[in-house]
């Protein structure tokens, strides 16, 4: 609401007065539904989780390098192997998704036409609108073939792969919206670099890229917020195999994707897989949540105002 | 006068220059190829994925129930099959419903709320809280929703693995999305006609309900359709909520706590198994999903230009 208009209703009339104060509380109580969400996320993860933590202590959680929690006689449950997937993959597509969604970003705003800009953006935001699925298919059936004709040994399952389509998956969300920082960027600041002499080149690394930082920034929090969360894609390419190695060939879990393999293996309520789908689920969900509101708070303490 | 022997007085040293534009020519380049790589991943998507499903995607595939074995999916194979022909019909019509259901849930939820915010709310704490809430709950992965749903709706409510509990996974999921786009909608309306409405004596629900909303609903609906688009390619929560690996009826619309079967979720099963034909089966719901995925966009995008006055 930007500007606070008058309010001309008569809410102290007779005329209707019931059903005005009705209609009030009834929209009023369609927006208690997403806090009530929240609070019922936040309920279900920790009821779940304080299940699965009264089984297994949270040191051998948060600790241990082996998950194998199907293991009869001796399982295990350190969830750094599942952390380290989720962060492999993460990195890895971030090492794709920021530079290229940037120099992307740099190029609509201060090098291509209108034209270019209006054809060329909501093409690229088609790539966040395919289903996570495809990207997993996509991985499979595309990327790892290529992958194994340069390297003949490599698996079907590798967390390279998966990586490659969540970075593509998430160059949208770098590119749009740090293009919308950086077309908020005044032009009295670029015209000012050129009557300095600059380039464009140096206006658009020296100027623009400073002036529009914190918006670069909270969309690269909110991408990498994506790649930790992103389930199907990785679920698919990287595969079921939680352990920790440096191979960027080597087959991997994430976090996401054990939750499916419970997810889709009906494991029985009380059983401790399923306690520890709401343990995983905590974890994902703090990491997640702290990303969001970082990249609120960047946007809201850096940002640039410009008349 | 001499002749120009000596230096021109005015040359000066441009090396410097001559490098930043030669700097500035990389600099176009690599961000030319960086535009070029979410295009080129596109485009290899879109050829993969027709590729892969090139002649396997036929009527059969949209009539007829799933099948285990690979073979009963191959066209060729279709004359001498006792069983008949493997398809895609049961989660198609599964997602069709489970789309319906979630619109319902989402219309009156998402514009209920919007309206709230927009119209009623003053600029006060509770509605910066709940602003804020929203915007964070747009964050939250969709398998940690998948996790609510199996809680709350599958557990707790009693719904189990149904219909019923995958529309409200996905409307919870949805709901932020809708709520900001309706908002805008709801924004878009000009003020003058909400005083022109007060100026004839109604009340503010009378307002809302009789120019407001007229006015907003090609914006609302446009978002509705969108966030819908985006809802029924989602697999990892009905995952969690426990959609059918292979159902071989439709579900039942009129008993939505029944099992249910849909589009993703039968995607997800054939594209994880090992045998090389299902890659193509796959493929083939693939293009079946993202037919009604961009069918649903065009109409989002038919209703904004056909009712965009402000053009």
């Amino acid at each position: 609401m930007s500007t606070e208009p008058i309010d001309l209703s008569r809410e102290d009339n007779n005329v209707g007065s019931l059903v005005d104060r009705a209609a009030k509380w009834i929209f009023f109580s369609c927006a208690l539904v997403t806090v009530l969400t929240t609070l019922a996320i936040i309920v279900v993860l920790l009821d779940g989780a304080i299940d699965f933590f009264a089984e297994v202590s949270v040191v051998e959680y948060l600790t241990g390098t082996t998950w194998n929690p199907r293991d009869a006689t001796d399982p295990s449950y350190g969830v750094l192997p599942l952390v380290w997937g989720t962060l492999v993959v993460t990195i890895g597509s971030a090492l794709i998704a920021l530079p290229v969604g940037t120099l992307t970003a740099i190029y609509l705003s201060e090098y291509a036409d209108e034209r270019v800009r209006r054809t060329v953006k909501p093409t690229l935001e088609i790539l966040a609108g395919i289903p996570t699925i495809v990207y997993g298919f996509f991985a499979l059936s595309f990327i790892t073939p290529i992958i194994q004709y340069f390297y003949a040994d490599v698996g079907t399952f590798n967390v390279l792969s998966g990586a490659i389509v969540v970075g593509i998956m998430i160059i949208p969300m770098v590119s749009s919206i740090s293009e919308d920082a950086m077309s908020s960027v005044p032009d009295s600041l670029r015209n000012a670099a050129y009557g300095l002499g600059a380039t464009k080149f140096e206006v658009s690394t020296q100027v623009v890229l400073p002036a529009s930082l914190s918006g670069i920034l909270a969309a690269y929090i909110l991408a990498i917020s994506r790649a930790i969360g992103e389930t199907m894609a990785v679920t698919l390419a990287v595969g079921m195999l939680p352990q920790i190695t440096m191979s960027p060939f080597a087959e991997m879990q994430t976090m996401t994707a054990y939750m499916v393999e419970i997810g889709t293996g009906d494991a029985s309520v009380g059983s401790i897989g399923y306690m520890s789908l709401f343990a995983i689920g905590l974890t994902l969900f703090v990491m997640t949540f702290l990303m969001n509101v970082g990249s609120m708070w960047i946007r809201s303490r850096y940002r640039e105002e410009y008349q | 006068m001499s002749a120009p022997t000596e230096t021109d007085a005015f040359e000066v040293d441009d090396s410097s220059i001559r490098r930043m534009r030669f700097y500035g020519r990389i600099f176009l380049g690599a961000c030319l190829l960086a535009t070029m790589v979410g295009i080129v991943a596109l485009i290899a998507l879109v050829f993969d994925v027709v590729n892969e499903a090139w002649g396997w995607l036929t009527w059969e595939f949209l009539t007829h129930p799933p099948s285990y074995l690979a073979e009963h999916y191959d066209p060729a194979n279709y004359g001498d099959l006792p069983t008949g022909p493997g398809g895609i019909y049961p989660a198609l019509v599964g997602s069709i419903y489970l789309i319906a259901m979630t619109a319902v849930f989402t219309l009156i939820l998402g514009v209920g709320a919007a309206i709230y915010l927009e119209e009623y709310a003053g600029d006060n704490l509770l509605t910066r809280f709940i602003e804020a809430n929203i915007s964070n709950l747009a964050g939250v992965p969709s398998i940690v929703y998948g996790l609510l749903g199996l809680a709350l709706f599958v557990r707790a409510v009693g719904a189990g693995s149904s219909l019923l509990a995958g529309a409200l996974t996905l409307t919870l999921l949805i709901l932020p999305i809708v709520i900001v786009q309706t908002q805008e909608a709801l924004r878009a309306v000009p003020d003058s006609m909400r005083r022109a409405s007060y100026g004839t004596g109604a009340t503010k629900w009378q307002t809302i309900r009789n120019v407001v909303l007229p006015e907003a609903i090609p914006g609302i609906m446009t978002g509705i359709i969108l966030s819908l688009s985006r809802a029924i390619g989602e697999t990892a929560p009905i995952i969690m909520v426990g959609a059918a690996t292979s159902m071989f009826a439709p579900p039942n619309l009129t008993d939505p706590t029944g099992s249910f079967a849909a589009m993703p979720m039968q995607i997800f099963t054939w594209a994880k198994e090992p045998e090389g034909d299902f890659q193509h089966i796959a493929a083939a719901g693939i293009i079946v999903l993202l037919t009604v995925l961009l069918l649903m966009n065009a109409v989002a995008i038919y209703i904004r230009n056909k009712y965009d006055r402000r053009k």
